[in-house]
């Protein structure tokens, strides 16, 4: 158990350091430089030198490496080129937008998609069957920006139950916040939930032809309560492992739906800096994203072995 | 009982409606594409830093008018010494920063000496090369030196980079910007919005309106319903032109079409083959269908240009046609000038629908006259850096917003790599005169000389579409400089 779990940990702190050193690269070889694009077209050469100078952008680039790795280690994130402020002030003001859509998001996905993907495994080939995974199809299908579309044009310009977008800020009062949340909320949970559904269900019905659930059927256990019990149980590590993947793409999801609803989150964030090539803050949210997704990937793992009792005995 | 709640809750709802009627409202919620990355227009280009502060927040010596004309501001009045060089304003008094400090002439003199010392990061800095020194006569007075006569000077002095800040705040104008404006700074949520309220001690004529929004929607799919749900009551640039027909049918909006200052321009760079030759760059310039680009790219609301001036300018010369669109002459031009039939160039284009619109229309238009285009899409810092910086392009399609900008093709090193020494002569003596009927000749002289040369390919002015509530009023229809001026917006209701 301990074994499994170091050896997580080090390959987590391994895909760290790989990640870092690929952002920043990248970063290094995209055109554009943030002097220039701060100046606009009608500022000289000089003038453009002597701000990138400021901005320390003139500095080698090994220097700039370790120099930005060794304060992100320290917590320090950088001070923004364009906005001038502590890039960890603008983080955690988009993260009180971006963390709790996601996480209602996600919330909202395992909500609808577990108990549909149990509905259609146990209906299997029948009617119920057929119409949920074809709404599911239909789900998988849809691009969530679209969908965000829809759902402003009947939620909000006609039936004007919530704004077309924006966010008042959690000062605003909590149910103004949630209600500009809800829609971009559905539109980012509902494709993930379809997939997810039709992971459940594939799980479910693998599960559901072994030996062990015959033998619990056999036994006279009730069809419920060996779904429950039994089957859902043993479907879970791949529900799991899609479940750890869809936060990663929920989290690249909120980049599209947040500018589609213009929320202030961390993916309009990355977004707006990466056109303005603000590279500090492209650098830093990159990587505490990046973190967060390994992080949960972790959890992911040591939740194997929660479920699965042969992970835990093996060392 | 129930039924009495009900009756007496919906009659307090009626009353509420019917005492808000009579009372105009105060409030607004403008929508704009593009988030300022700070609030100090004296230290960066961005046009949305204007869009939020010009006239609301920050105002100058002179400011620039609806129609593009120069108009006193914090200067009550000026005179102008027989040499054209000594300009003496005389400011408004009684004048306050929003912060409680008093404006007077140390503030003027501390803002034009900052513009232009060594390391001000001031993005038009050319606006103040003219100035030899900036002396306080009392504090109601300022006088400026000029090196040499400049006829653009007092309209250089209402551009946004020439705004009056005060050195207690000029650090941090970028954060919390302090000006003398009838507007105050109140709030900017990051990626959300900016929010002014009226300034209660602002010294001119207070504005209608209590309290005002930017909200910034970066996703023109997302601006359509935001006006339609009625959150956004102003969109002055509405990203989507082809939302039009439905807020020009719905009488609940008004759709304001104007003119801006951006010359829309196929440009060439002239320092490469085959552009450096003037028979290819006349022959792409008789391959252009102007009004074919015009419908493509800009929903047939641009008008045309022959060279780079404004229609809208007083200054104006029709120039467009001098090539007019003639694919058979083009053709004959480019095989004089021995360029082979399906000759490969490239064709960068920026973000912007006029030109990833215009560029598919104008590469057909090279195909039938037998170049290839070659279009690559770049985003703005790319097209910065690979176009406007390392002059690494063939063709490109930008719109020049700066307003009276023909002195660019003058620019030793600029990305059209133009020489013509005749221009820069022009341009030259246009700076050193202030006599209106002067300019007005050497201007007309510098728009001939580049249509003639064919620098570039002319193509349109870029219209300012402008979406709002019906029952508003006061904003600008044209865009003479980047500007959402709200000094005189009400609500008619």
């Amino acid at each position: 158990m301990t074994a499994y779990l170091l050896k997580r940990v080090a390959i987590a702190l391994a895909t760290l350091v790989l990640a870092s050193i690929v952002v920043f690269a990248v970063l290094e070889i995209l055109p554009g430089d943030p002097a220039r694009l701060m100046l606009g077209m009608n500022a000289s050469a000089e003038q453009v030198e002597q701000v990138r100078t400021q901005m320390g952008l003139n500095d080698p680039l090994l220097l700039r490496y370790f120099h930005w790795i060794g304060n992100l280690v320290v917590l320090d994130f950088g001070r923004s080129y364009t906005y001038s402020v502590p890039v960890i002030d603008l983080v955690r003001e988009r993260v009180a937008v971006s963390l709790p859509l996601a996480l209602i998001a996600l919330a909202l996905s395992t909500l609808i998609a577990i108990p549909v993907g149990l509905y259609a495994a146990s209906r299997q080939g029948r009617f119920g069957d057929t119409v949920s995974m074809g709404v599911s199809q239909i789900g998988v299908a849809i691009p969530n920006f679209w969908f965000a579309l829809l759902l402003i044009y009947l939620f909000a310009v006609w039936l004007k139950w919530v704004p077309a977008g924006g966010f008042p800020g959690w000062s605003a009062g909590i149910w103004p916040a949630l209600k500009a949340l809800i829609l971009p909320a559905i539109a980012l949970a509902l494709p993930q939930a379809a997939i997810l559904a039709r992971v459940t269900r594939q799980a479910l019905i693998e599960v559901l032809s072994e030996d062990y659930i015959r033998t619990a059927r056999a036994k006279g256990m009730p069809y419920r309560a060996v779904l429950w019990r039994h089957a859902l149980r043993n479907a879970m590590i791949p529900v799991l492992t899609i479940l750890g993947l869809q936060f990663a793409f929920l989290l690249a999801g909120t980049i599209i739906i947040e500018n589609v609803f213009y929320l202030p989150g961390l993916g309009r964030l990355i977004f707006q800096a990466i056109t303005q090539r603000d590279l500090i803050v492209v650098e830093s949210v990159v990587m505490l994203l990046v973190t967060t997704v390994i992080l949960v990937n972790l959890l992911v793992d040591f939740s194997y072995a929660v479920v699965d009792p042969r992970l835990r005995g093996r060392s | 009982m129930r039924l009495w709640k009900t009756v007496l809750a919906a009659t307090a709802v009626a009353l509420g409606c019917s005492t808000a009627a009579f009372a105009a409202r105060t409030d607004l919620v403008l929508g704009m594409v593009l988030e300022p990355p700070h609030l100090d227009p004296t230290a960066g280009a961005a046009a949305a830093i204007r869009e939020v502060t010009y006239a609301n927040i920050f105002e100058g010596l002179t400011r620039i008018g609806p129609n593009g004309e120069v108009l006193p501001d914090l200067a009550e009045s000026w005179t102008i010494s027989e040499d054209g060089k000594v300009y003496t304003f005389k400011l408004h008094t009684g004048v306050k920063f929003h912060d409680g400090t008093d404006f007077d002439a140390s503030d003027v003199k501390f803002s034009l000496d900052r513009a232009r010392a060594e390391d001000s990061q001031n993005a038009q800095k050319q606006l103040f090369a003219a100035i030899d020194t900036v002396d306080v006569v009392d504090p109601a007075t300022i006088k400026v030196t000029l090196k040499q006569p400049q006829g653009s000077f007092l309209y250089n002095m209402g551009w946004g980079d020439a705004v009056i800040v005060a050195p207690e705040s000029a650090e941090t104008n970028k954060e919390k910007p302090i000006g003398t404006g009838p507007f105050k700074f109140q709030n900017w949520a990051k990626g959300s919005s900016v929010t002014l309220v009226k300034s209660d001690s602002y010294w001119g004529d207070p504005a209608f309106l209590d309290k005002a929004e930017f909200r910034f929607i970066p996703d023109a799919s997302a601006a359509v319903p935001a006006m339609l749900s009625g959150d956004v009551q102003a969109f002055p640039n509405m990203p989507t032109s082809d939302s039009l027909s439905q807020f020009q049918s719905d009488p609940r909006f008004k759709v304001v079409v104007g003119s801006t200052e951006g010359e829309t321009i196929l440009a060439m760079n002239n320092g490469k083959p085959p552009f450096d030759q003037p028979k290819v760059r006349q022959a792409i310039s008789y391959a252009l269908d102007r009004k074919a680009i015009i419908d493509g790219a800009s929903e047939g609301l641009g008008q045309p240009i022959g060279s780079h001036m404004s229609p809208s300018s007083k200054d104006y010369v029709d120039l467009t046609g001098t090539y007019p669109h003639d694919p058979a002459k083009a053709k004959e031009l480019l095989k004089e000038a021995g360029l082979a039939n399906g000759t490969k160039v490239t064709l960068k284009l920026p973000p912007p629908p006029y030109a990833r619109l215009g560029g598919e229309i104008i590469a057909s238009q090279l195909r039938g006259v037998g170049i290839e285009a070659e279009i690559i899409p770049v985003e703005w810092a790319q097209w910065l850096d690979q176009v406007f910086t390392k002059k690494d392009y063939d063709l490109t399609i930008v719109s020049h917003v700066e307003p009276n900008d023909i002195g660019i093709y003058a620019r030793k090193d600029y990305y059209f790599n133009y020489q013509n020494p005749e221009f820069t002569k022009v341009i030259e003596d246009l700076d050193a005169t202030a006599d209106e009927g002067k300019r007005k000749e050497l201007l007309g002289k510098a728009q001939k000389t580049l249509a003639d040369d064919a620098v570039v390919g002319f193509l349109f002015e870029l219209p300012k579409v402008g979406v709002w509530d019906a029952k508003i009023e006061g904003l600008w229809q044209n865009q003479p400089v980047p500007a959402n001026d709200l000094t005189k917006v009400k609500w008619n209701d």
